[in-house]
């Protein structure tokens, strides 16, 4: 470069630049860009913690001060991840606490947290502010009180969904009397009770206190009371939302949430009782956010708190909310931007709930403005799917599960490839697909074909033949995160697509028709890729070259391979492939 | 159907067609024209049954380097890109000529970007120099790890039986979290005693006299035997009389029953309290919401002895 600005100058502009893909296109414009992006790059997102190492990262990026990772494969939220599978913290969390002394946040999803390293993080950092753990496991209450105890300016503990081992209630007590600096607590997830006395105390003296998630265990009776503490709330999560029938409990609360007038996003409601909802109408015109998924509250009661909430851009819901209520939602609800409804059968015998493809259909109707979508059902018909695609072209996440596997299009009895495919087409920002239903090699190539901006796809029970995984493969440009479960793909079509791989963060396929020959090929042909085949049952004969895998996650890394998996889990040699 | 094919030299053409899932490899002979090859599926012979049609025929143009990969003609123009590496004879093992693993990542990102590019075209040399197809025509091309024989037909099947036992893990796809939640919550309904986790079927079993009650998953009974049995090992400490010594032997729980002291009784959905034993097991399990081991003498008017199976309910 013959002009250039003067580093500094450089350094000051990046700083304006926030998003990860935009520091990554920066750093590739030219060596002296890569140089001065580096050192002042503040925060680094890693999609996959094996995909480099913590050594690389510290080495090219000194300054940091926010860290996310994530672990585990996607499908470990559904068990298909075995047992002591990988997602260890523990090394990422030894070389930052040398490297970094002024870390301040650190974002963990899916992986495996233990007491020794939350200590090491509150005790390393001298203005640690950020700590979230989401579906982490491997830690108890014991890593929290040494996080409560040591980091005087913590801002966000968020503990969502992670599996907390319980051993006491009280170290929310170790928050000393001084620390007021708290912004967002989230333990909702905590199975056993934690001291209401500690935390209404910890409310009272956090005035900047904006997001609080309880757990189930704190009583309804005792919200109002951190209610009245807190009225700058902007994001509740209640506990069990019943108490019997005490009138006291109902004003109080009525009268609490009255006084927050921040409030824009509730979530919590396990255990609902529908003579309490009217409590926190007084809200409902402000809420952005509602998070009803846990309770089993029939069509009428959600119906009625639809219709108080004009403002909704967000819901989840359980399939109490039935058609009726979705064409409720679809007439009140014209900011609504993601709709979420769960499945209630495994959990409420007999619910007799009528939740059909029509509820979908008045949404996507009705709410223009409708992004995301994942929606739970018992039939669909390839003439809804094509509706909504042509009332929602400017949808960005369709995640659609029919819950019997290969179900067809109810009305004509054929694969709901056409249906698909019209979603496809018509939503060309379309970034996030999960499929369901029975669905044909077709389906694939109108996804191959259409689906251009796809960054994530989820497959399970589809497909007929390697024709269908290298449509995807060769089609979708700028496909990242490919998890297939029980299709008929196999070797073919993966070594016909390897160079696809490497633009990619990963690829799962579990119970599909991939061989360990094939496996061993990959890994020979694709050095930046860890080949990584798991044998649970013991079936597998690594000489036996057509020998079918269990489950495959192949993922680039400059890291090399791990070291930290369990015995039934081999990372395919790519010096000697024939042995393992 | 996937094909691949080599750049015909007259002399070992084959084809490696995927059909449903299955990788067949045959030989044929062909002697296509210079720019455009016909594959006529009849001639292949296949002797196993294919989902598509037999009589379906593909056209695929080529251009000058003959690497074929059946896909839509935008594919294509993007493949020309590839036309000279394509071409290039390579005397390396596929995949020699992929990046260097940088470690710096930015730079990595650009290198990933066109060493996928050249992977791509390694993979066709890989076809064409017969690697794929286990062909040794290059000393140093890879020598026996290639797929070269079709997964058996056992193991298809074996990849069936394996889903239909998958279905049951991890599907539908709801998060641990979400599933214990709602599991968990359950438990402290007290409306609805039957909790269902996934494909689990908790009841609550009282007995007469003592001084706590269980539960048990129906759903990993497989008939009133079994569940009779497993009954009485969980009772068997509370009860006061004797038993397996007469009447009908089949469960030590029967034993009690014939024995006069208890009776088995179940409360249904509607709420009525029901002789255990009298719809088939199915119907049962889907219709009990708990169970009650009574005492006879509390059991006056119930349905006769629970020998009789045969009955059918309506």
């Amino acid at each position: 470069m013959v002009y250039s600005l003067p580093e500094e100058v450089l350094e000051h502009v990046f700083s304006f630049i926030t998003s990860d893909k935009d520091r990554n296109v920066v750093s590739v414009v030219c060596k002296s860009w890569y140089e001065i992006e580096r050192k002042c790059r503040r925060k680094v997102f890693i999609g996959n913690c094996y995909s480099v190492s913590p050594g690389i990262m510290i080495r090219r990026f000194p300054e940091v001060r926010s860290v996310e990772l994530k672990g585990k494969p996607h499908f470990a939220d559904f068990n298909l991840v075995p047992e002591g599978w990988g997602g260890y913290a523990c090394s990422w969390i030894d070389k930052m606490s040398r490297a970094y002394p002024w870390l301040e946040e650190i974002r963990l999803k899916w992986m495996v947290v233990t007491d020794e390293s939350l200590e090491l993080i509150s005790t390393s950092f001298k203005n640690y502010k950020v700590l979230v753990l989401a579906s982490c496991e491997g830690f108890s209450t014991d890593g929290l009180s040494a996080i409560a105890a040591n980091c005087r300016n913590l801002r966000e503990l968020d503990l969502q969904e992670s599996e907390v081992m319980d051993s006491s209630g009280h170290w929310l007590s170790h928050f000393p009397d001084t620390f007021t600096s708290l912004e967002s607590l989230n333990i909702s997830c905590l199975g056993s009770e934690v001291s209401f006395s500690a935390l209404e105390r910890l409310v009272a003296r956090s005035p900047n206190l904006k997001t609080l998630r309880l757990n189930r265990a704190v009583p309804l009776g005792k919200l109002s009371t951190l209610l009245q503490q807190a009225p700058q709330l902007v994001e509740l999560g209640t506990g069990a939302y019943l108490s019997g029938v005490r009138s006291d409990v109902y004003s109080a609360l009525s009268k609490a949430f009255l006084g927050c007038k921040e409030l824009k996003g509730l979530s919590g409601f396990w255990d609902v009782d529908p003579s309490y909802l009217p409590a926190f109408y007084s809200v409902c015109s402000r809420l952005t956010t509602l998070n009803l998924s846990y309770a089993t509250i029939r069509s009428p009661d959600i119906t009625k708190v639809i219709s108080l909430c004009p403002n909704l851009q967000r819901l989840l819901v359980l399939d109490h909310i039935e058609d009726s209520g979705l064409n409720a939602l679809a007439l009140s609800c014209k900011n609504l931007q993601e709709l979420r409804v769960f499945p209630s059968y495994l959990y409420v015998a007999d619910a007799n709930v009528t939740l059909t493809e029509q509820g979908l259909v008045s949404v996507s109707q009705g709410c223009s403005k409708l992004q995301s979508v994942l929606y739970f059902c018992h039939q669909m018909s390839n003439s809804a799917l094509i509706t909504i695609a042509k009332n929602r072209p400017n949808l960005t996440c369709f995640r659609l599960c029919i819950i019997e596997p290969r179900t067809p299009d109810y009305l004509t009895h054929e694969p709901l490839d056409i249906g698909f495919g019209a979603i496809v087409k018509h939503c060309k920002n379309l970034n996030r697909l999960s499929l369901s239903g029975l669905l044909t090699d077709r389906v694939f190539e109108y996804i191959g074909t259409h689906a251009k901006k796809l960054d994530m796809l989820s497959i399970a029970f589809a497909g007929d033949s390697d024709l269908g995984l290298h449509h995807v493969l060769s089609g979708c440009e700028i496909l990242k995160k490919l998890e297939i479960r029980d299709c008929p793909f196999g070797d073919t079509a993966l070594l016909a697509n390897v160079a696809k791989l490497a633009t990619m963060r990963s690829l799962w396929m579990s119970s599909c028709a991939v061989s360990i020959g094939a496996c061993k090929i990959l890994s020979r042909k694709m050095p930046m890729l860890n080949v990584e085949v798991t044998d649970e049952n013991g079936t597998l004969d690594p000489k036996l070259d057509s020998c079918l895998v269990e489950k495959l996650y192949v993922y680039r890394t400059v890291a090399g391979p791990r070291s930290d998996m369990p015995g039934y889990i081999w990372t395919m040699d790519r010096d000697s492939a024939n042995k393992i | 159907m996937l094909v691949h094919n080599k750049e015909s030299d007259g002399k070992n053409d084959a084809v490696v067609v995927a059909v449903g899932g299955w990788i067949v490899i045959r030989r044929v002979d062909v002697d296509p024209p210079p720019f455009f090859f016909h594959l006529v599926y009849a001639k292949l012979c296949f002797p196993f049954s294919c989902q598509q049609t037999l009589s379906f025929s593909m056209s695929i143009s080529l251009q000058k380097h003959d690497y074929i990969i059946h896909s839509p003609q935008q594919k294509m123009e993007q493949n020309q890109e590839l036309n000279l590496k394509a071409t290039e004879l390579r005397l390396g093992l596929p995949g020699s000529e992929s990046p260097e693993r940088n470690t710096t990542g930015g730079g990595g990102m650009k290198n990933l970007v066109s060493g996928a590019k050249r992977g791509f075209s390694d993979t066709i040399n890989f076809v064409k120099n017969g690697g794929f197809l286990g062909e040794n025509k290059n000393p140093n091309s890879v020598k026996d790890s290639v797929v070269s024989s079709s997964p058996k037909h056992g193991d298809h099947t074996q990849a069936s039986v394996a889903a239909s036992k998958a279905q049951v893990v991890g599907w539908p796809p709801i998060r641990s979290f979400r599933k214990n939640s709602m599991a968990a919550k359950n438990t402290k309904n007290e409306d609805d005693p039957n909790v269902e986790i996934g494909s689990c079927v908790y009841v609550k079993v009282s007995m007469d006299g003592a001084p706590y009650l269980r539960k048990v998953d129906l759903k990993i009974y497989s008939s009133y035997l079994d569940l009779s049995s497993a009954l009485g090992k969980m009772f068997s400490s509370f009860t006061l009389g004797q038993h397996g010594t007469h009447g009908s032997s089949e469960s030590p729980l029967m034993d009690l029953l014939n024995g006069s002291e208890y009776v088995l009784t179940y409360e249904d959905k509607d709420g009525d309290l029901m002789l255990v034993g009298d719809v088939p097991w199915d119907m049962f399990t889907g219709s009990c919401k708990r169970m009650r081991i009574m005492k006879s003498s509390d059991a006056i008017g119930l349905a006769p002895r629970v020998t009789e199976k045969c009955k059918n309910s309506n």
